[in-house]
């Protein structure tokens, strides 16, 4: 009795694959925008070939069977790929779930004994939640590739250093400055310093929110770190909160040139570098 | 690798510095695991008379990170606490060397017996 | 045993440091600068570290005394040309290298120490006037 299921899929393949891809079809959630039926079809074609073949009486009750390696290959090429184009959890889940279903209809069908096809029924649905979980772990494992790669890019794009006049760079601060940021920060500085030549770096922080000691202190690295390159820094956009809080934790900025706004460090800039910048024509009336 | 004397010092940059490129350690991270090695290497030629280091590579998930620890039979620490503290040395020197060192790396950890030696083990992230 | 050249130019004295360091040498370095500073009676020393890729605490305290020591013999110490990495890491490791001047490189050290010769020079209103401006020249 037990050599029957292995027999009967084998049997019926062509079946099942006519019946999983129904089973697709008839979802409401199918992605047809995400990726064509004829694409779905290679795809599960490959699946069932290669799960019928890793399929053997001795190993359909070992889930973890070497056997089957292949097929959780597959699957987990599947679900990464659908990870990053997008799908749902739930779409990526239904995908396995609904060839466990033309699975069973089979059975359903070609085990006559209710004792037989019950046993049958049990077996393939122990195989088949192992393969959900390997769907499952990697669909998040996909994702969470794709939030990395995210992170990666937001902290390229949240530090960029512009040169604002000859000698000297501007970099606005926006949002929390945490340890890695700082040294993303503090890198990203240092080369363009070493790059541009320039002798002052203004760093802005009016679009940080907060300003505690932990930020203080990056803000602090940064300035010494500069200093040792031979430059100045300048901190500019701090805001009466953010002046208020720096008192009150008993911060000390002392030894840092700081300038309400960038405006005003500007000039300051400008006078180290002994520029002047005066609209036109007003030096004949002094 | 065993250190023994002063010349030993530069080989062994080296060859930290080798093992992180080869986990594409970015260069200031690589700089800082440099720095603390040599940091801790020249601890253990001036009170432990030299050791032994080993360098290995070690990951988590994704990230890939260098671990190195430092072996000495030399007199030992008598006080960590105080030698973990900044500005407090009992050779002349800045007294930055091991909590400088702590600063540079992800983990620290110290272990010393008077009498017996230190041993000292850092560990470096490649992106950390 | 290999020696760090120092080169004299005028008033100045010249160090670039082209191999990693180890602890002997930088000490070497260390008591052939000062001689070499009472000796000519430099006025100013300027340090090229571009090519050291590590800075030890060790390594900074050579620097650090360096420009103490210069100081009492009346000469400014400029280190020019540090890396990045290297500079991240200092502060890290709590090493602000107080008491020496820093330069992006050699050109801007050169007119660092011209301008503050130029400024002791003015302080003093020194008679030496006349040698220094020869030396600019």
């Amino acid at each position: 009795m037990a050599t029957e299921i292995t027999r009967l899929f084998k049997k019926n393949q062509a079946a099942i694959l006519e019946r999983w891809m129904q089973n697709q079809l008839a979802d409401a959630g199918l992605r047809e925008d995400l990726m064509s039926n004829e694409d779905l079809r290679i795809e599960s074609e490959e699946l069932i070939v290669s799960l019928i073949r890793a399929l053997t009486e001795d190993n359909i009750d070992d889930v973890n069977s070497a056997d089957f390696d292949h097929v959780a290959e597959i699957l987990s090429g599947i679900s990464i790929s659908r990870a990053r184009q997008g799908y749902s959890p739930r779409e990526t889940c239904l995908y396995i779930l609904s060839l466990k279903e033309a699975l069973q209809q089979v059975l359903n069908e070609e085990i006559q004994d209710v004792q037989e096809q019950l046993i049958a029924l049990l077996r393939v649905n122990k195989l088949f939640d192992n393969f959900s979980i390997v769907i499952f772990e990697t669909f998040i494992k996909g994702r969470e590739e794709v939030i990395l790669r995210q992170t990666d890019e937001i902290t390229e794009i949240s530090t960029p250093v512009i040169q604002v006049w000859e000698g000297i760079l501007a970099l606005p601060i926006i949002g929390t400055l945490d340890s890695s940021r700082t040294q993303v920060i503090m890198e990203n500085l240092l080369t363009a310093i070493v790059d541009s030549g320039s002798s002052v770096a203004i760093l802005d922080i009016s679009g940080v929110p907060t300003v505690d000691s932990l930020v203080a202190q990056h803000l602090l690295k940064t300035v010494s770190a500069t200093r040792l390159m031979g430059a100045e820094c300048v901190i500019s956009g701090i805001r009466p909160e953010i002046a208020q809080t720096i008192v009150h934790l008993g911060i000390d900025l002392s030894g840092i040139v700081t300038k309400a706004s960038l405006a005003s460090a500007l000039i300051y800039a400008f006078k180290t570098l002994k520029l002047e910048v005066r609209k036109q024509g007003s030096f004949k009336t002094t | 690798m065993t250190v023994v004397r002063e010349q030993d010092v530069v080989p062994f940059r080296n060859r930290v510095k080798e093992y992180a490129v080869k986990i594409k350690m970015g260069l200031v991270n690589q700089t800082k695991l440099i720095t603390a090695a040599s940091e801790l290497v020249r601890n253990m030629l001036r009170y432990g008379n030299g050791g032994e280091v080993l360098i290995e590579v070690v990951s988590r998930g994704r990230d890939n990170g260098i671990r190195l620890t430092f072996k000495d039979d030399g007199p030992g620490i008598a006080d960590i606490g105080m030698a973990m503290k900044d500005g407090y040395s009992t050779g002349k020197s800045l007294g930055l060397g091991l909590p400088g060192t702590k600063r540079l790396v992800n983990e620290f950890e110290i272990k010393s017996e008077v009498g017996k030696g230190t041993k000292v083990t850092i560990l470096k992230w490649a992106n950390g | 045993m290999d020696r760090i050249p120092i080169l004299r130019m005028g008033q100045f004295l010249l160090v670039t440091i082209q191999v990693d360091l180890y602890d002997r040498l930088a000490l070497d370095l260390e008591a052939d600068l000062v001689k070499m500073v009472s000796k000519t009676g430099a006025k100013g020393i300027l340090i090229d570290i571009s090519a050291v890729s590590i800075v030890d605490s060790f390594m900074g305290r050579i620097i650090g005394n360096i420009g103490v020591m210069s100081k009492l013999l009346d000469a400014e110490t400029v280190v020019v040309g540090m890396q990045p990495a290297v500079a991240i890491t200092l502060v890290e490791l709590g090493l602000p290298l107080k008491g020496v001047y820093t330069a992006l490189n050699v050109e801007r050290g050169m007119d660092l120490l011209k301008s503050k010769i130029q400024v002791i020079d003015d302080e003093e209103i020194d008679p030496d006037d006349d040698d220094s401006d020869d030396i600019t020249e």
